[in-house]
């Protein structure tokens, strides 16, 4: 028998489970289920709600199943007449200063409160005397309270101080009076912040903007992926007929947990603002609508006489960008691009790509952040790094001196500040070393000796290894790595669109990429496959009107290289059509080969070109490696970030109601220092 | 001091007997006094012994806990991990916030060296060079004579470097609270004490393995900690020859409510009540037969009614045979001029104001309670409603994450028991008055 096991009885059923576990876990693997409000997997015990009340034989009180560790031939009874009267006791306390209103609460049918008051609740009150009323808090625009409601399990709390780092939410007050406050009546300032709705178990957080929309039962389930950044949190959109009504997280435990971002989960409501519903034309300077008949036999007409050129933008999904790639290599090479905002790459997947497991961030002993700033980039990967801290990792910060819900140390911001004498100090000591190296240094590497140096230098000091690869890239594009992959690129490696102004193209088909509107194609044709009524669309001669990410299948791959699949939750809006249909009429009006007539059809034939794409949810292998040179010379690059407002980064955020909400009560709060002075 | 004998032909403690004393702050408090009491005078002698050793006497003199759980001392002591290597502390629980208690007030008023003595030899015993006394916020008098107590021993170099030329180091620090009850529990107090919020902590992990700065801690309370020099100064057997088998030694009994002459004193661990009554405070007002009922421990334990009272032992095994305990034995008389209903209301709305929100049966027990105890003063609660109180206290104790919300239930509980053919007449009552 294993040293890590303990023989212990459940209900007089013998077990043996690992010895680190608490009585609540062995009885969950017993199948035994223990009521519980204020246990979370995912923060630490609190013990508070003694709900989870369990008999352990020769104990003389009943106790707290979640907080007990368990020890050799403890003999657990969890359905005893006294565990009973011990929880049902526990319920009615809960229930008597809880105001009852669940037909007016938004949590209701999903409640946890209203769920066991089924098994443990009585019929009737035996509360004669006054309730409690408590006043609600504000906390901003995403997070309504109704305080009355909180059955203190101190969840937010604790997820506000050790998950999102932020600790702005607490208990204030004794006793009956003790109230969960963020002290200052203001929003949380974490882009995680929505998570405290799904964490708080009965309706004293809900969701701001679903307040009174609608019922758990009336709601239609879709998975999908998150592709407001790159990290492809797993996400479940709930619709409602043909209208996205919320949407929550799916656990993901290799990637985004049980958390997503603001963004995602609250700026549905930009889905339906601006949108493009049907086909433009632009005459005289001035874009009218029209036919897809019309603007197809337009397009047909430029194509045949000008030089094309594709531009990806960043929630383009991978079956599309394949058919984009399948019709451009029709008109020559290098016609594709989709790093609009010229990152510089090397040919393999490890140059582009997030090469540590996302889960794995948490074991390294230091991170060094270079020319990035994850916690509006990729929120959930600032958790992991958050995790690392906690951990006791140390956080060397290049670039920016920006300001992270953990303490950096600042090393300057130039990329040769890498040579930094207690950062090398620091590397040779580590045991797991990780580089982040974001968009604000690889868009602006002129030279691609620089992005080999820093393969040299992680192989130096050891953040590459036979057995790993710690040198991470991050950009915040949904698309990128995907598209990288299918070679959607042109062959500069570093500055592509300076380097693409000798090639004189003419017409300039942009897929939701805003970058069609800078002045570089000012002489070119330009033609917009889009959803979203932005610049580039305005300046466009032709547009045409493409589904939304929830209005279409498709496999997005993130940062990782995993691929996972966003599913259709309704019909596109308007008369859009998905982007690989209408490259499909337009290859038969050229003769052009395009075998897919479905998209089934469309995305087996790219699994089949694409093999090791075809395993869904597990991240790519990388055979090839880049090659490491010997001299390391860092060039003197400026540093520029590609998000400055989370809530805008997109021109459907940008499009959302709530995200513009955020923006004025949670980014412009100035310190209370600042203010004074 | 001699006290006045009154009545009663059994002997008083004899004074020689007594651990403090000048528990009357009749002499000198600070260290020309305390010299000549005995304090400091073989310390380093005792220092010199074996830790363990110290521990096994403090064990075999049988001392339990004064704080009011009872539990040994010397066991409790024995429970810390030896030669970890990791800092150890002892915190020395001074929070005395407990209604009808003030023995450790008195100790530190006017014996604090006895105190400053014994932090140094139980330190010493579990290996921690550093001790932390948390006193309550409120004895600011109090915290003054400490701090005094503490610099001349700092100074006579009885404590700090080499204390009393032992070669041990020691530190000791006077920390105040704020004026939070729950903070006099332990692992509350530890959470106050790392600038925290005063809320228990869960249990396991003990103090005794993860306490103060999650290093191994023992909390003890001022009592247990004062009376240890004295043990080693006069030997186990000594201390084990007053009072009976497991309920040994002297005790500060403090009492209050109707009596003639409210008093502190130190008395044999087992005096009979009635006597510790009649004798030091000069009987119950209006005689004993004028006696209601007496809570025998502090507010937090059950009340005896007058016919217990006639007989029981103040030590810790015979209150709980008798459906009470020692607690903290702050002996709160209540005679027939008043309603006991009102004074366990009151006992209520204390427990109310005081819990500390965190684990749900006391945050909302409590409230539950008090406003049923107030109604039960006006006589508006049926019988059917006093058995639905009874029902709470019964849903509140035993399932906390502290042993607050057995105090809040204990006295209620103690009053439907004795009482509770009076509350049902008061309501009777009124409802023929209406």
């Amino acid at each position: 028998m294993s040293e890590n096991l303990v023989n212990i009885k459940i209900n007089q059923k013998e077990i043996q489970v690992d010895k680190n576990l608490t009585v609540m876990q062995a009885c969950e693997i017993a199948g035994e289920e223990i009521p519980r409000f204020c246990y979370h997997d995912k923060l630490s015990i609190a013990g508070n709600c003694r709900m989870c009340l369990v008999e352990i034989e020769k104990a003389p009180k009943l106790v707290s199943s979640c907080t007990m560790p368990l020890m050799e031939g403890m003999s657990i009874i969890t359905n005893s007449e006294k565990v009973n009267a011990g929880r049902k006791g526990v319920m009615e306390f809960l229930l008597i200063n809880h105001p009852l209103d669940c037909p007016i609460c938004d949590q209701g049918g999903e409640c946890d409160l209203q769920d066991q008051a089924m098994y443990y609740g009585f019929d009737k009150s035996r509360y004669k005397e006054n309730k409690r009323a408590v006043d609600n808090k504000n906390m901003g625009p995403l997070v309504n309270t109704i305080m009355t409601r909180c059955i203190h399990c101190t969840r937010c709390v604790r997820f506000a101080t050790e998950v999102a780092g932020v600790p702005e939410l607490g208990m204030l007050g004794r006793g009956e009076n003790a109230e969960i406050t963020t002290y200052l009546e203001q929003s949380i300032t974490s882009e995680l912040s929505g998570n405290v709705i799904d964490l708080c178990p009965v309706g004293a957080l809900t969701s701001k903007p679903y307040q009174f929309k609608a019922r758990p039962w009336e709601l239609k389930r879709t998975d999908s992926i998150d592709i407001f950044d790159s990290v492809g949190s797993n996400i479940r959109v709930d619709s409602r007929a043909e209208e996205i009504l919320r949407v929550t997280p799916r656990t993901n435990e290799f990637i985004n947990e049980e958390w997503i971002s603001d963004k995602v989960r609250f700026n549905y409501d930009g889905y339906y603002q601006q949108r493009i519903d049907i086909p433009y034309i632009k005459k005289n300077q001035k874009l009218s609508s029209s036919s897809w008949e019309e603007s197809l036999k337009i397009l047909k007409n430029k194509l045949k006489s000008l030089k094309p050129l594709a531009l990806v933008g960043e929630h383009v999904d991978l079956e599309t960008g394949y058919a984009i790639n399948k019709f451009m290599s029709n008109f020559g090479k290098d016609n594709v691009e989709c790093r609009t905002d010229n990152q510089a790459i090397l040919e393999n997947l490890d140059s582009y790509r997030f090469n540590t497991p996302l889960n794995e961030i948490e074991n390294s002993d230091l991170i060094i952040l270079l020319g990035t700033n994850p916690k509006i980039e990729t929120p959930i990967i600032n958790h992991k790094i958050f995790k690392a801290y906690n951990n006791n990792s140390r956080i060397f910060n290049i670039g920016e001196n920006i300001s992270l819900n953990y303490q950096t140390e600042y090393l300057g911001e130039k990329l040769s500040n890498l040579n930094n004498e207690k950062l090398i100090k620091a590397l040779k000591k580590s045991s797991n070393p990780l580089i982040i190296i974001g968009s604000a240094f690889l868009n602006k590497i002129k030279n691609i000796k620089t992005l080999k140096s820093i393969f040299s230098f992680a192989d130096k000091y050891n953040v590459i290894t036979k057995d790993k690869n710690n040198l991470n890239f991050l950009n915040p594009y949904a698309s990128r790595v995907g598209q990288l992959i299918l070679g959607n690129t042109t062959k500069n490696l570093c500055e592509p669109f300076s380097k693409l102004k000798k090639e004189k193209f003419e017409i300039v088909l942009s897929f939701g990429s805003e970058h069609i509107a800078s002045e570089q194609f000012d002489n070119c044709f330009r033609v917009y496959f889009g959803h979203h009524g932005d610049e580039g669309a305005m300046k466009s001669d032709i547009i045409l009107p493409t589904p939304l990410y929830t209005e279409k299948n498709g496999i997005f791959v993130n940062i990782e290289g995993r691929p996972q699949e966003a599913k259709k939750c309704h019909n596109p809006i308007g008369s859009a059509k998905e982007e690989w249909s209408i490259i499909k009429k337009l290859s038969e009006e050229f003769s052009f080969v395009f075998k897919p007539n479905t998209f089934e059809q469309l995305r087996s034939e790219l699994l089949k070109k694409y093999a090791n794409l075809s395993n869904l949810n597990e991240i790519l292998s990388n055979d090839n490696t880049s090659p490491i040179i010997t001299d390391i010379e860092f060039e003197d690059c400026k540093t520029q970030y590609p998000i400055n407002n989370f809530y805008m980064s997109d021109i459907i955020s940008k499009n959302s109601v709530t995200m513009v909400k955020c923006v004025e009560e949670i980014i412009p709060t100035p310190s209370l220092l600042e203010k004074s002075a | 001091m001699v006290l006045k004998k009154v009545g009663g032909a059994q002997k008083m403690l004899n004074t020689k007997d007594k651990v403090f004393q000048n528990l009357h702050g009749f002499e000198e408090p600070f260290i020309e006094g305390a010299l000549q009491r005995g304090s400091w005078s073989n310390t380093k002698e005792i220092l010199s012994k074996n830790q363990n050793d110290i521990i096994e006497l403090v064990k075999s003199s049988q001392l339990r806990g004064r704080g009011g759980a009872g539990f040994s001392t010397g066991l409790k002591w024995s429970f810390m991990p030896k030669d970890t290597g990791k800092q150890h502390y002892l915190v020395v629980n001074a929070d005395e916030s407990e209604p009808g208690t003030c023995k450790d007030r008195e100790i530190i008023r006017n014996d604090p060296h006895t105190l400053v003595e014994g932090c140094l030899i139980a330190s010493y015993a579990i290996q921690a060079s550093k001790c932390y006394i948390y006193i309550r916020g409120e004895y600011h008098y109090e915290y003054v004579q400490l701090e005094k107590a503490i610099e001349e021993a700092y100074n006579r170099g009885y404590i700090g470097k080499n204390a009393c030329g032992s070669g041990f180091d020691f530190d000791l620090y006077v920390h105040r609270g704020a004026g939070a009850y729950i903070c006099g529990e332990e692992t509350a107090l530890l959470e106050s004490l790392e600038g925290k919020k005063g809320q228990p902590r869960l249990k396991p992990p003990f103090p005794a393995g993860v306490g103060l700065y999650g290093m191994p801690t023992t909390i003890n309370n001022v009592e247990s900690i004062a009376v240890v020099p004295t043990i080693l100064r006069r030997g186990p057997d000594w201390f084990k020859s007053i009072g009976v088998e497991n309920n040994t030694g002297t005790k500060i009994f403090c009492i209050s409510g109707n009596v003639n002459k409210p008093c502190t004193v130190e008395e044999e661990m087992g005096i009979p009540l009635k006597e510790l009554v009649e004798k030091h405070c000069h009987g119950v007002e209006g005689g004993w037969d004028n006696l209601k009922a007496i809570v025998p421990g502090g507010s937090s334990t059950p009340m005896l009614p007058k016919n217990v009272c006639e007989s029981v032992l103040m030590n810790f095994d015979d209150l709980k045979a008798n459906g009470s305990g020692l607690g903290t034995a702050g002996v709160i008389v209540v005679n027939k001029n008043n309603d006991i209903a009102e004074v366990i209301e009151r006992f209520a709305h204390f427990y109310k104001h005081e819990s500390c929100g965190q684990c749900t049966p006391c945050r909302e027990g409590t409230g539950w309670m008090h406003r049923m105890m107030q109604r039960l003063v006006r006589g508006e609660i049926s019988p059917e409603q006093i058995e639905l109180l009874e029902n709470v206290t019964k849903q509140v104790e035993g399932h906390t994450i502290c042993a607050l919300g057995d105090a809040a239930a204990w006295p209620i509980q103690g009053l439907i028991k004795n009482f509770k053919s009076e509350l049902i007449s008061k309501y009777n009552k009124k409802l023929k008055a209406s």
